[in-house]
């Protein structure tokens, strides 16, 4: 299973990031790659669009708390955009939705 | 109790989707296992599945890890074997509350809990060189257990543990 990943930077000061796919320890090494990437071309608020997730596993997770803690080290942010329950389910069971914003839609979190 | 399935998983990342793939196609066949327990089952194996492979990895055991799916009228359970050279589950660090900004010093971690959250039961076992993992969900592949049935079956296993 392929990781998508779209990245629309046409929103600033926002650039949001759109995954597809599943998010596991085989695909997560990419997402990760993204980040940094996006982090150090001098993107600081940071949207990922999680609604076209298929599946997401603690190594993903890990990967986003990653990326959270990079951006805020830079005075940015990373806020999520989800609403599919199986998704939101791990952030919930894990406490991490205490640590993301996490918005039901991308305008949402443009405006938020 | 049958064993369904066995598979021989060489530890590397790009089998993961596979077995998530293989567990939760037998787990749907299961009449009274609802979708968001399939989900959870799916979730808790991908979990096993990659604690098991980087434990082969830091170990530098190329081997496979076992995956089993047994039924049962009222049950279904999965049984990950790996021989990353075991650990003690009731000794893993704690992370800082999610509320302490230090908690995002941590990437890892996270799995075991998870893993204890989302099935039934969750039985780490030592074995050979390894880790034998335990995870079961009740709801049977027959209309006629009912959600009681389930809910005494798992107070009754509860006690057990």
């Amino acid at each position: 299973m392929e990781l998508g990943m779209e990245v629309d930077d046409t929103r600033p000061p926002h650039t949001v990031l759109a995954v597809t796919g599943e998010v596991d320890v085989y695909t997560a090494p990419r997402l990760r790659e993204k980040l940094v990437e996006l982090s150090s071309q001098g993107h600081k608020q940071v949207v990922v669009d999680l609604e076209r997730v298929e599946f997401l596993d603690s190594t993903g997770l890990g990967v986003l708390v990653g990326g959270l803690k990079r951006l805020r080290s830079n005075d940015g942010d990373l806020a999520l955009v989800c609403t599919q329950p199986r998704i939101l389910k791990v952030f919930e069971i894990t406490g991490l939705t205490k640590v993301f914003s996490i918005s039901g839609s991308v305008d949402e979190a443009l405006a938020g | 109790m049958i064993v369904a399935l066995e598979l021989q998983v060489p530890p590397r990342p790009e089998y993961i989707a596979v077995v998530r793939l293989v567990v939760s196609s037998l787990a749907s066949g299961r009449r009274n296992l609802a979708d968001e327990r399939i989900d959870d089952l799916k979730l808790a194996v991908s979990e096993a599945c990659t604690n098991a492979f980087e434990a082969h990895e830091r170990a530098g055991v190329t081997e496979a890890v076992r995956v089993r799916v047994l039924e049962a009228d009222e049950r279904m359970e999965v049984e990950i074997t790996d021989r990353g050279g075991g650990f003690d589950p009731d000794r893993l660090p704690l992370h800082p509350p999610v509320t302490d900004p230090s908690r995002l010093d941590f990437e890892r971690g996270l799995g075991i809990p998870l893993i204890r959250t989302l099935v039934d039961l969750a039985r780490f076992e030592p074995v050979e060189r390894g880790t034998r993992l335990r995870m079961v969900v009740f709801g049977g592949p027959a209309g006629d257990g009912g959600d009681e049935t389930v809910e005494i079956l798992r107070a009754v296993l509860a006690d057990e543990e």
